[in-house]
């Protein structure tokens, strides 16, 4: 009796001792959890705070206030109102004029060629747009907002050290006293930057806009979307509930799972192989491209479809047959609508990813500078992955903020994708 | 190996001992490979097997689920207007049994089905049987409430509207008023009908089903251990309608409660590892059992 209370007692002890040890290892388990999603919050903090740090100017873009006299001895000296002749007509020196009669002390040719780098090319575009949509302008004058060069907006934004000597900075001296002058005129402001949404790809950055590649991305993901979900769900139903289970379903099977492995170039090679070589579709075209990320989705849709019908619990299925619903009523009436919310959500996440996609795009050729906004999807476009990687290979300094403002609204997308995931995960979602 | 040889011997061994009189059930022999078989012609099930009046004949019935053999030549007739209660111990072929019945096996891929099984004369395993008529005329109740995720009314309306069984709203609204009255539920769901059926407790899950397996008229009702999952209330909400329900269907209920067995129904099965060992009226194999086997289990010795 004595030896088992004792026994006992030791029992309790080493009990006791190895429930110390189990507790220390729970908390640093807990503690290694924490950590590491302290770390990963503190390095998405940091990806987003710099790309956010870097491309928020962007959305503002420096304008340069100058009174225009329409003078018609340039735009349409023999007065013949015909829009191709005021067409070609050089608007560009009206407003070279205008800012030429703010600093008349300028003269030389070396001079007044700095001076009028300060404009951009982008505001004798303006100007003609505006006689060509308005030809009454003509003879009068007008104080309108045109954009500057891009390192005036470099400047204006803070971009450009002063205190560097005149040699290592793009800015001359004088052109930094003139743009100083402009300022304290109240002539130069930042205004929000709309050319950045509608606008093309421009060898200039401060005509630079995403418009064109938002364009094409939204071309690729509708005909991604319409070709890959319906295409993607009657494969998951069919392997799930009607295929037979025998070697062909097993290779079938198999092979999809590697299909969503398939690095996504490759998707880029097929898509030239098969839809411009064979097919002659045309290049650089947002169809061929919706057409190869169709390819790329199709697996992953496939396989989040099945699990999600696998999760249909099987008392729904006996339910449906036991009061004499065909095996198609069933699926149909009563798995598919339960299986939605996750279907929806692997869709939705095979679109985001297609979104971001760039590498099988530089296969079928759209790496290209367009600056057209394309209208239908045969025409040539580019995508907002590859516009960011076009704008990131450019010197000038004004890209390298397109480039992170490029970026934000890709990320803004994906969010509202994402969002629209869980949205719909949330309308669908049934319990039972 | 030879340590199991030494256990199977002494398994056989204290196997209960059948009284002379009833030997004609053999428990599987346990030959030196390990294999077991059956000499299925000295089976013979205790008790009378056969309805006056009935629904469903079955004969020989055998059913594999791939090499396994869960059902052994089992004979029994379901009659009109009666409630055969299905009892035995866990793994012995009930369930197997009353999936048979409604073809619920054929969603299993390794199930075979041989024997045969007729409803009012008709097999309903022969080729030109449309399983989903059967399933229409033999309705099923599971074991766990399975209501569909969707409101209440529409649960009952499901089965009417698939077999196109009214023509208008009014019609429908009258299926499923009726439907639900008969299930015992009206009073409880009727100003609620849209809210979803997955929010009633468990017991008003259960009746919700059978009012759906009742709202389209079928001719047999299968119950698989529909109470199991209730509490005894709801249970004996059940038991009263299932009194109720024998007015109109036959009714084969699985179940583990004796007790339950005993109350509701007419006549009871016994079943053993596949196969059936008495069928009789439930008071004479509850109280007189005519095989040892069924004297054991009802009086709780095993099972």
């Amino acid at each position: 009796m004595g030896n088992l209370s004792q026994s006992r007692a030791q029992t309790l002890e080493k009990v006791r001792a190895s429930l110390a040890l189990r507790y220390r290892k729970e908390r640093r388990f807990r503690f290694y959890g924490a950590a590491s999603v302290v770390f990963g919050l503190l390095l998405v903090i940091l990806l987003f705070g710099s790309i956010f740090g870097n491309g928020y100017t962007a959305f503002w873009q420096t304008q340069m206030q100058l009174d225009i006299y329409f003078d018609p001895q340039i735009i349409d000296p023999d007065n013949t109102g015909d829009p191709k002749i005021i067409g070609r007509a050089n608007f560009a020196k009206l407003a070279r004029h205008s800012l030429a009669e703010l600093f008349p002390e300028v003269s030389g040719r070396r001079d007044r060629r700095s001076l009028n780098a300060l404009l951009s090319s982008g505001a004798g575009f303006q100007l003609r747009k505006m006689i060509l949509n308005d030809p009454e302008l003509i003879g009068e004058t007008l104080r309108l907002w045109l954009p500057a060069d891009d390192e005036v907006d470099m400047l204006v934004k803070g971009y450009v050290d002063r205190t560097l000597p005149q040699g290592s900075r793009r800015l001359k001296d004088r052109q930094i006293e003139w743009i100083d002058e402009l300022a304290a005129q109240g002539r130069i402001e930042r205004q929000f930057n709309t050319a950045f949404f509608t606008s093309g790809d421009s060898r200039e950055p401060e005509l630079a806009g995403i418009g064109s590649a938002a364009k094409g991305s939204l071309f690729m993901l509708l005909i991604t979307l319409s070709l890959s979900f319906p295409l993607g769900v009657a494969v998951a139903v069919y392997l799930e509930e009607f295929a037979p289970k025998n070697r062909w379903s097993n290779i079938i099977e198999v092979n999809i799972n590697n299909l969503a492995a398939v690095p996504s170039i490759v998707y880029g090679l097929l898509g030239l192989a098969v839809f411009i070589n064979f097919f002659g579709l045309p290049r650089s075209a947002p169809l061929v491209g919706g057409l190869v990320l169709t390819l790329m989705t199709l697996p992953t849709i496939i396989i989040a479809a099945r699990a999600s019908i696998k999760s249909v619990p099987p008392s729904v299925r006996e339910a449906a047959l036991s009061i004499g619903a065909s095996r198609m009523q069933t699926i149909f009436h009563h798995v598919v609508p339960l299986a939605m919310p996750g279907m929806l959500t692997g869709a939705i996440i095979g679109m985001a990813r297609a979104l971001g996609e760039s590498a099988p795009l530089l296969m079928i050729g759209m790496i290209a500078f367009i600056v057209e906004m394309p209208s239908t999807p045969m025409d040539p476009a580019t995508a907002l992955p590859v516009q960011v990687y076009l704008w990131a290979d450019s010197p000038e300094r004004a890209f390298a903020e397109r480039t992170s403002a490029a970026i934000i609204v890709l990320l803004v997308f994906l969010l509202v994708m994402n969002g629209a995931a869980i949205w719909l995960r949330k309308k669908f979602e049934r319990r039972w | 190996m030879q340590k199991f040889m030494t256990t199977m011997e002494a398994v056989r061994n204290d196997s209960p001992t059948v009284p002379p009189s009833t030997v004609t059930t053999e428990l599987p022999a346990v030959k030196s490979t390990g294999k077991t078989t059956i000499d299925s012609k000295k089976h013979q099930t205790v008790g009378d097997v056969t309805a006056s009046n009935p629904v469903f004949t079955v004969r020989d019935c055998n059913v594999y689920y791939g090499e396994k053999q869960a059902l052994q030549n089992v004979n029994l007739d379901i009659g009109r207007n009666e409630v055969v209660a299905l009892i035995g111990p866990s793994g012995c072929g009930k369930s197997t049994f009353i999936r048979c019945l409604n073809r619920m096996n054929d969603t299993i891929d390794s199930a075979r089905v041989s024997g045969e099984i007729k409803l009012y004369g008709e097999d309903i395993y022969a080729r030109d049987m449309d399983v989903v008529l059967l399933r229409a005329r033999v309705g099923m109740v599971f074991q766990k409430p399975n209501p569909f995720p969707k409101s209440i009314y529409e649960n009952v309306a499901y089965g009417p509207r698939l077999h196109g069984l009214s023509s208008n709203r009014a019609e429908l609204d009258e299926i499923v008023r009726d439907s639900l009255e008969r299930a015992g539920l009206w009073n409880e769901v009727k100003d609620r009908l849209d809210d979803p059926g997955t929010g009633l407790s468990g017991g008003q899950q259960q009746r919700l089903c059978i009012a759906r397996t009742i709202a389209v008229n079928p001719e047999v009702i299968l119950m698989d251990e529909p109470c199991s999952a209730l509490d005894p209330i709801a249970t004996a909400h059940i038991e009263d309608l299932i009194d109720e329900l024998t007015e109109n269907y036959a009714i084969a209920i699985v179940t583990h409660s004796m007790q339950q067995a005993a109350r509701v129904s007419q006549r009871t099965a016994y079943f053993h590892l596949g196969k059936l060992i008495e069928v009789d009226a439930t008071n004479k194999v509850f109280t007189n059992p005519g095989h040892k086997l069924t004297e054991d289990y009802v009086t709780g010795r095993f099972g």
